[in-house]
């Protein structure tokens, strides 16, 4: 074997060529405690898309809203900068933007990130560049277990979240026999499974589910499967579209009200979209609901007057995320990747969005979470009076124990 | 002229790092690959293929796979990747050659859209979360998760696919796809076998198609149901048109055309991106039809007054 090191003769020019191009390309940052003397804040999200109503615009206004209140509050001697992308629900447009952005956009962390082929494909290029990715729009329960790593954390819910919580919530309330609509890929059936295991141990029964082809506009043959099963709660194993179209199609069916439907992945968003009338007295777990309580309601009405729609959980976790960081750069006056992350983690979080949350090493941030009614219409009064609040998931329960954690970073 | 044309442009690719962002022209190289992968079938041969993502996407998929979980180095990994879209290329063409027109379009999105639905159920592909996380490995000591380093390989790659391209159309055997282009019947009345031409040509372009998908992991170091889907059918489509179909450097500047919008225009003007996009198409339809290369050749040919068609 020959020497690595020699490169052969012909790969000297361009290796000249090369270190030509990188001189010119690659200017010294400034060695400073924080880079720039501004945080700056990229939120990449989808603008137009399937989940431009869940998070979208609505997201780039929380986190100017969290910029705008962290200066006003901290009055701090660095500038606090948003930059916002769409990343129109495509793995390459989200990583290539975020590479631009560290690399020659001056920016410290990146946020958002719904859909969780952006979540994954960014956490990597920010373990890459060494910078902080905030997860708050993607659910997947990957990006705390196969492939978590120490710069990301994932901030508001994932599937194992509204899946379990809505399971072992609905089955305490009395809903013991359950029948799935799930959706026939690898992330309708994981939640399915995980969901009837913990239905099974909180002494709940599943009679049987169907699956249907992912995605579907036509759910007829498999609701009526589901209605003559007889089971009391008709569990919703998908997402997105086809839980829309469920939705309609067992209101249509008169399925409902007579069996309950429980939404494993919903945001209010849905239920503003599909009307109270259809969704009424479904199931759905959330981590943030406007009208919970004076703090909650105070944020929303700012958020609202902005929006012109009420928050989802999304858009408040991303004013939660973004507020901690910024905090965890004030206090140590510095924005460094491994430091802030540390600080982070070290700080309990306690806003309108959590009490008490606290960031896992797998980069989960740990709060409580809600089971959500759906209003009768004759129950809501004023606009958005969607949800009445069944019960208090405890973060304990909530998530993922870490003693069945998949992540590396755990496992050591 | 023409020599010099081609010079100039090299030595601009070459010089382009240092100015723009060397991960958003590896991605530009690689559509532009694909797209004049894709404008081998529509511009030279005639045939519209809607299921071309399944080629690009499959071959990133077999590619991220192999690299991923069995280890294979970048070179191996992204020939074995075109090799598949190769294999898949012959049997899609196979079947889709049978029917003209709309039916053999129909038919390639059908098959597509079957491999879309293998990628989403198949537990190796990742499922939407898509097959993350692949290293860009070494190449002859050289480590490639340098970006620089990887953009003159993929230029080197793209480079020799493009002379490949553009030796085949120019052979004996392009002009044989032209004349099928033109005239099926009467190609097949001068005794050419024109459904073995037109598997040819397939397998050649589901190759290509699939080298670009392979490079493609390489640079980004995932493969998602993004690129197996029909809108990236679409897009090759609408590259090619906008470039203009059936010249050579059409696809490569309809791709960076594209590519380069759809990122800048990313966090310009938030969600009116696809607006845009779609006004564009609407204009190159409607206003100039032969696409932006195809309009200035013709208007070059105007000034100068010439009779001969150009060959760009």
């Amino acid at each position: 074997m020959k020497t690595i090191n020699a490169a052969p003769f012909a790969l000297r020019p361009a290796i000249a060529a090369l270190a030509l191009v990188l001189g010119l390309g690659a200017g010294v940052p400034a060695h400073a405690e924080i880079s720039d003397g501004v945080v700056r804040i990229g939120v990449l999200t989808d603008m137009s898309g399937a989940y431009s109503d869940l998070a979208g615009p609505g997201a780039v206004i929380a986190a100017n809203m969290a910029a705008e209140d962290f200066v006003a509050k901290h009055k701090p001697a660095f500038k606090v900068e948003i930059v916002s992308a769409d990343h129109q629900n495509k793995g390459d447009i989200a990583s290539n933007k975020a590479r631009e952005w560290f690399d020659r956009g001056q920016v410290d962390a990146v946020t958002e990130l719904v859909s969780s082929t952006t979540a994954l494909a960014v956490m990597k290029v920010a373990k890459e560049k060494n910078k902080i990715a905030l997860i708050t729009g993607a659910g997947s329960s990957r990006i705390t277990n196969e492939d978590c790593n120490d710069v990301s954390v994932h901030w508001v819910y994932d599937t194992y979240a509204t899946g379990n919580g809505t399971g072992r919530a609905v089955v305490k309330q009395g809903g013991k026999t359950w029948f799935f609509l799930t959706a026939d890929y690898a992330f309708g059936q994981s939640l399915e499974k995980d969901t009837t295991a913990v239905i099974e141990a909180s002494g709940g029964k599943v009679l049987g589910s169907v699956r249907h082809p992912f995605p579907s506009t036509d759910l007829s043959s498999y609701l009526l499967k589901a209605q003559a099963s007889g089971a009391q709660v008709i569990g919703l194993a998908n997402a997105g579209a086809d839980t829309i179209n469920s939705i309609k199609q067992a209101s249509e069916f008169g399925i409902t009200p007579k069996q309950t439907l429980a939404g494993l992945l919903m945001f209010i968003t849905d239920i503003n979209s599909l009307g109270l009338k259809a969704t009424q007295g479904m199931y759905l777990t959330e981590a943030f609901y406007w009208d919970m309580n004076p703090e909650t309601r105070a944020w929303s009405k700012r958020f609202f007057a902005r929006h012109h729609k009420m928050p989802t959980m999304v858009q408040a976790g991303l004013y939660s995320a973004i507020t901690h960081y910024l905090e965890a750069v004030k206090a140590l006056n510095s924005d460094d990747t491994q430091k802030v992350m540390a600080q982070m983690k070290k700080t309990p979080i306690n806003d309108f969005f959590a009490k008490n949350g606290k960031i896992r090493d797998d980069g989960l941030m740990l709060h409580d979470m809600f089971l959500m009614q759906v209003k009768k219409p004759s129950e809501s009064h004023y606009p958005w009076d969607y949800y009445n609040v069944r019960a208090t998931i405890p973060a304990a329960e909530a998530f993922q124990p870490l003693s069945q954690s998949r992540c590396p970073l755990i496992r050591k | 002229m023409r020599r010099l044309a081609v010079l100039l442009a090299l030595a601009a690719a070459v010089l382009a790092p240092a100015v723009l962002y060397p991960v958003l022209l590896m991605k530009v190289l690689c559509f532009a690959l694909f797209a004049s992968a894709f404008n081998l079938l529509l511009g030279y041969t005639g045939l519209l293929s809607f299921g071309h993502a399944a080629f690009f996407g499959g071959a990133a998929y077999v590619t991220g796979y192999l690299i991923r979980e069995w280890s294979w180095g970048p070179l191996p990994g992204v020939l074995a990747g075109a090799a598949a879209a190769g294999l898949l290329g012959w049997v899609v063409g196979r079947l889709a050659i049978r029917r003209q027109g709309i039916y053999f379009a129909m038919i390639t999105l059908a098959l597509a859209q079957m491999l879309y639905f293998v990628c989403i159920e198949l537990p190796q592909t990742g499922g939407e979360d898509g097959l993350q996380g692949i290293p860009r490995g070494t190449l002859a000591g050289l480590d490639l998760s340098h970006d620089l380093l990887l953009y003159y390989l993929i230029l080197a790659v793209c480079v020799l696919a493009f002379a490949l391209i553009y030796r085949t159309i120019h052979s004996p055997f392009g002009q044989v796809l032209k004349a099928i282009r033109e005239n099926e019947a009467r190609a097949v009345s001068l005794g050419y076998d024109v459904a073995r031409y037109k598997l040819l040509a397939f397998v050649l372009s589901a190759t290509l198609s699939g080298l670009a998908g392979a490079l493609k992991v390489l640079v980004f170091k995932f493969a998602t149901l993004t690129d197996v889907h029909w809108h990236m059918s679409g897009e090759v489509v609408l590259m090619t048109i906008l470039g203009g179909i059936g010249t050579v450097a059409g696809p490569i500047v309809g791709s960076a055309f594209i590519v380069t919008l759809e990122d800048q225009l990313a966090d310009k003007v938030g969600s009116l991106v696809t607006v845009i996009m779609g006004g564009i198409f609407v204009l190159c339809v409607l206003l100039f039809r032969r696409g932006i290369v195809g309009e200035a050749a013709a208007f070059g040919q105007r000034l100068l007054g010439s009779r001969n068609s150009p060959d760009i």
